[in-house]
């Protein structure tokens, strides 16, 4: 696409698209919204960002490899936490008692491990709408 | 709050009936995301904002892209 | 004679769901099948348990942590299933190249 109003607000709109993803993501806890829903958004601004600048741009951000990383990190990240609540307190996933920071409720360090957990759901949410796009559009090339 | 649950009911009866009967594919992906951008108005009116987020970005967002994505592999129009 | 049937199939079950539908428990009542104690817990004690101030999330990611591992898995079974079905290989441009 060789529009320049397209490409122009497309770069102005996708930081704060992004950083009102990311912080949906880390107030998950405090606030609505959480890993899916933030995930999503970040996800959307990237496949905006392919759809603008083209493919060949848009694998230069966002390559093959990176979204092998984060779709088996966010998996591995969220297992080893549970792991952690079955090595410490005998049970699989456990927040408050297996040593999680409990902090002040309702601020952004609060609720143990849940805030881990989302970071770790939101990384896996993003890079699998963008992957989804990339194999889609890919198809046949 | 009664009439704005009636008239966004009546318009998601509208849309669903619309991509029935459409044969343009793409305006039926765009009715489609009309559909979940008003839905995701209702989670709201319902007091669930969680759902009304994730409707927002999944449904009116990338679910019409990958149908978009989809469309433009085969054809636009039904037959 | 097809079409007489299905209408008037197509009206009876159209009575039934809406007769169905006012007969439903209405949003936080409490007769409602979905209100049961796990519900009452949850609001009572769920702050206090996981210091969270969003419910959801602690239902989400705490009380029901394991059930978030399988809908994460399950996104990232659709993506493995989507790659090995779609994606171009070396082999393909080959095979493409030779034709």
């Amino acid at each position: 696409m060789n529009d320049i109003i397209v490409k122009n607000i497309t770069r102005i709109i996708i930081p704060f698209a992004q950083v009102y993803g990311i912080f949906i993501i880390l107030n998950g806890h405090v606030s609505p919204g959480g890993g899916f829903a933030g995930g999503a958004i970040i996800g959307t601004t990237l496949i905006l960002y392919t759809l603008v600048f083209g493919r060949e741009k848009g694998k230069k951000k966002f390559s093959h490899k990176a979204s092998e990383i984060a779709e088996s990190g966010g998996i591995i990240w969220f297992v080893t936490i549970g792991l952690v609540g079955l090595v410490v307190a005998d049970r699989f996933l456990t927040n408050i008692n297996a040593g999680f920071p409990e902090g002040i409720i309702g601020e952004i360090l609060s609720g143990g491990m849940i805030p881990l957990l989302m970071i770790g759901i939101g990384v896996k949410v993003a890079s699998t709408m963008i992957s989804l796009f990339n194999l889609l559009i890919d198809e046949g090339v | 709050m009664v009439i704005l649950n009636i008239v966004i009911v009546v318009f998601l009866i509208v849309c669903a009936l619309a991509i029935g009967r459409i044969k343009d594919l793409l305006g039926a992906v765009i009715l489609f995301s009309a559909y979940s951008l008003m839905m995701s108005v209702l989670w709201l009116v319902l007091k669930t904002p969680d759902v009304a987020i994730t409707e927002a970005a999944i449904g009116a967002g990338v679910t019409s892209i990958l149908f978009f994505a989809v469309i433009s592999k085969t054809k636009r129009y039904e037959k | 004679m097809r079409k007489i049937l299905s209408n008037t199939l197509f009206i009876v079950l159209f009575v039934v769901l809406v007769y169905a539908v006012f007969q439903m428990p209405t949003g936080a009542n409490i007769n409602a099948p979905a209100y049961n104690d796990i519900a009452r817990h949850y609001l009572e004690n769920g702050a206090s348990e996981t210091n969270a101030a969003n419910i959801i999330a602690a239902i989400l990611a705490d009380y029901r942590g394991f059930d978030t591992l399988g809908e994460t898995i399950v996104l990232f079974t659709s993506v493995v299933a989507v790659g090995s079905v779609l994606r171009s290989t070396k082999h393909d441009k080959e095979v493409r190249d030779h034709e």
